[in-house]
């Protein structure tokens, strides 16, 4: 055994024991970090206070829980400690691994199987659970999650590509929701006349909270434009007179087929096709309607990555300095991210209204922001496919949480799934930051290429953008 | 050495007309004189050295000429169209403008003009020390990124770039046929498709040079192109910078430390001390210029007055001066220039 070799030994040996040798010490330490944590839940955890029935205080003891917990960490400890050296083994593979690869061809005919997927999908869920049973699966998981989606795709634009941190991407689409409908109800416009005015109207806020903002860099435009996003909430809810407040606007004229309404009438979508009428139909309009805007979205996104401006964009988040000794003008070029990564969040937003015929203040929270940022973050900057995948998991799971009615069978009538989500994504991007910690797709596929095969180079040479 | 001292200080004869003209430039941080009542001329089709001990303000004049600080006080004149007079370069400095288009060139005054309008408009490109290239971009994306201008208005910003005309697929090919040029003459063309950030240092010095080029720049200004490079890649480097004056319409204004370098390749030498030109020649009168002498290497103390009297009067102003030990002369210096600069 060379030196090295008995160097790196004794560091592995260092960080973690093999089993068997030092299991002991391993059973040791998992015995002390189950020690801290009864020593830490004893005053938190252990006793509880609760009111009995003759209003007096009383204490109970939950020594099975601090039980179960400290059972918890010792076995978190183990595996820990046991883990570590597969763990520094797949990161050591994954460091070696070249920085440009040639991808296979397996992956395009993926995404072509994928669209083809999600264009059958309504069809799908209406065999498998009936025309009734699958609305909830139509509206609540693929509705829900496309605008997600194209939410991702249309902040992508502004945080993957050109690097600049957008806390306050809700605001473009409340934006677009509230024009839409206020143009819609006021104006009595069509959904097809309000949508490009809503995607317009919001590419224009977007200049607009652009031009004083996009000279600040990292965390001061992050606060910045968090507190704009706060800022269109806060006059949203104020300006009575225009937005009717926190009572928020209702009535909003549903999308028609083209100048077909979906109800029961005779000029109606049911009646001019000979179909019977149902409700499901909007849905399944509602669900290809989605589904083609967000399919725009990606077409549009992929294009202009590959166009002078898009390579401005991710030039940018590489190094500005350079991008202005070559004579970029870095303040149009952020301009025109965040335009139109503000009008997708417009076209969403008019999407949003008319599909739900109300909206109001309520719908444009910071944490709507948040979830979006988070997908974008979670499917690996400037990924496209990345950025599917977790609005999927993120939305995809939140619904599906709603779903579990069978674990309340095994732990009790008063458990909550969904009380559980918040843990879950917190959990989710904690293994994240450890497992991927630049997102799902963390490689960047070349805008232009000399050579044959659909090259992707490997995240760490690529920037995340600094502002 | 004697003689050259003894010699009647004169700019050596330079072949050709003055490309900028750097007029009683000055550059203060709060009380710092990083550079003070600097004037030099940048002539064209000459590649023109600007050397100096560290801290001697090198990079400060860079950056004002590019646009990345902005001058306290002077006058920073770009000439790029053929038989412009001090005339017309007064007449625009009067009207107020920024610069004055015409035809192909124009005057451009830098110090009126944002960073990366300098680089669009006045052509003039840089590298940076610590090498900027957009790492996780490949080597040919660098290129093609720095033709963005010329691209942008092809694609009659974005709209017809997204439509895919044949006008924008012609202008990205002529754009990548530019690239390929390029990389051939820096020997990348089979690295083309791999990341930039994957290159050894110094093929990434030579594709930031060649990245610089391909925004067709009149003046390419270099901030210290051998740093880190070892003499078979100096020698390259030297090749290349020659190619690029002699093959193209660039003019060259470096930083450089390698004096192997700079004596091997340069036509105009001038040399900073904390922030004030004390020489400015040929290679070979700077070289056995005794200030430079002194600058670089110091004199000892009995020669100090001498030394010093030779400074005073090279710079015509109160910098001061490095004596052999220390601050040999007893007034502080009026520039406030760091000391132990050297």
């Amino acid at each position: 055994m060379s030196g090295a070799d008995a160097a790196g030994e004794a560091g592995r040996r260092d960080s973690a024991p093999e089993p068997g040798v030092r299991l002991s010490a391993a059973l040791l330490k998992a015995l002390k970090v189950a020690a801290v944590v009864v020593g830490l839940c004893t005053p938190i955890v252990l006793l509880e206070t609760s009111q009995g029935i003759d209003n007096q205080l009383r204490l109970d003891w939950r020594v099975p829980l601090v039980a179960v917990l400290a059972g918890l960490a010792f076995l978190g400890s183990l595996v820990v400690t046991f883990g570590a050296p597969h763990v520094a083994r797949f990161k050591a593979a994954r460091a070696r691994r070249p920085s440009i690869e040639v991808q296979p061809a397996a992956v395009t005919l993926a995404k072509i199987v994928a669209i083809a997927l999600l264009v059958a999908y309504p069809f799908i869920a209406v065999m498998l659970a009936g025309f009734g049973g699958a609305t909830k699966w139509i509206d609540n998981f693929g509705i829900q999650i496309l605008i997600y989606v194209m939410l991702g795709w249309g902040l992508n634009v502004v945080v993957g590509l050109a690097g600049l941190l957008d806390l306050g991407y809700v605001a473009f689409y409340a934006v677009g929701a509230y024009s839409s409908a206020l143009l819609a109800k006021t104006f009595g416009f069509s959904f097809w006349l309000v949508l490009p005015l809503a995607g317009i109207l919001a590419a224009l806020w977007g200049i607009l909270l652009g031009f004083p903002v996009l000279r600040l860099r990292g965390d001061y435009l992050a606060i910045v434009t968090l507190a704009f996003g706060e800022i269109i909430r806060l006059v949203l809810i104020n300006w009575v007179d225009v937005t009717n407040g926190n009572a928020g606007i209702s009535g909003i004229p549903r999308p028609t087929f083209f100048g077909l309404p979906f109800n029961a009438s005779d000029g109606g979508f049911a009646a001019t096709f000979g179909l019977e009428f149902a409700p499901q139909h909007r849905v399944i309009f509602l669900y290809y309607l989605i589904l083609a805007l967000a399919l725009l979205t990606a077409w549009a996104t992929s294009r202009l990555r590959r166009l002078p401006v898009g390579r401005a964009w991710e030039a940018l988040r590489e190094d500005e300095i350079a991008c202005r000794s070559l004579g970029i003008d870095t303040v149009k070029t952020k301009l025109t991210a965040f335009a139109i990564g503000a009008m997708f969040g417009g076209f969403a937003g008019a999407f949003f209204a008319a599909r739900q015929g109300f909206i109001s203040p309520e719908s444009f929270v910071f944490m709507e922001s948040a979830v979006i940022l988070a997908i974008v973050v979670l499917g690996g900057m400037g990924s496209q496919i990345g950025v599917a995948i977790a609005a999927i998991v993120m939305i995809g799971g939140t619904e599906l949480l709603r779903e579990l009615d069978w674990t309340r069978e095994v732990l009790g009538p008063a458990f909550d799934p969904t009380q559980y989500r918040m843990l879950l994504f917190g959990l989710a991007m904690v293994l994240m930051m450890l497992w991927k910690p630049r997102g799902l797709v963390s490689s960047r596929t070349p805008s232009i290429q000399l050579g044959e095969g659909n090259k992707a180079i490997s995240g760490k040479l690529v920037k995340e953008g600094h502002g | 050495m004697s003689a050259a001292a003894a010699s009647p200080r004169h700019y050596a004869p330079l072949r050709h007309v003055p490309l900028v003209a750097i007029e009683h430039m000055t550059m203060r941080f709060g009380g710092l004189t990083a550079v003070d009542d600097l004037s030099f001329e940048v002539r064209r089709g000459d590649i023109t050295a600007l050397i100096g001990p560290n801290g001697a303000g090198k990079t400060t004049v860079f950056n004002c000429i590019t646009g990345f600080y902005k001058p306290s006080s002077g006058r920073i004149a770009l000439a790029s169209a053929e038989g412009v007079t001090s005339a017309d370069v007064a007449r625009v400095t009067r009207s107020g403008q920024r610069y004055h288009v015409n035809g192909n060139g124009g005057v451009f005054l830098l110090e009126r003009m944002p960073d990366f309008e300098i680089a669009a408009r006045a052509r003039v490109a840089r590298t940076f020390q610590n090498i900027r290239l957009f790492t996780g971009m490949t080597v040919l994306e660098n290129l093609v990124v720095a033709q963005h201008n010329r691209l942008m208005h092809a694609s009659g910003f974005s709209l017809l770039g997204l439509l895919g005309t044949a006008g924008y697929r012609r202008a990205e090919r002529a754009a990548v046929e530019r690239a390929l040029y390029w990389l051939d003459t820096i020997g990348l063309t089979a690295r083309a498709d791999d990341p930039a950030g994957d290159l050894p240092y110094g093929d990434q010095r030579r594709l930031e040079i060649a990245r610089a080029m391909c925004t067709d720049p009149v003046l390419l200004c270099l901030d210290e192109p051998a740093a880190g490079l070892n003499p078979r890649e100096s020698a390259d480097l030297n090749t290349l910078l020659r190619k690029i004056r002699d093959g193209h319409a660039t003019s060259i204004l470096l930083i450089e430390h390698d004096m192997s370098v700079v004596m091997e390749i340069s036509d105009h030498v001038v040399v900073l001390e904390h922030g004030a030109k004390i020489s400015d020649g040929t290679p070979d009168f700077v070289k056995n210029d005794p200030t430079v002498i002194a600058a670089y290497l110091g004199v000892d103390e009995s020669e100090e007055p001498a030394a010093e009297a030779e400074i005073e009067a090279a710079q015509r102003r109160g910098a001061r001066k490095a004596g052999g030990n220390g601050n040999g002369s007893g007034k502080p210096g009026t520039n406030g220039s760091p000391g132990g600069a050297r």
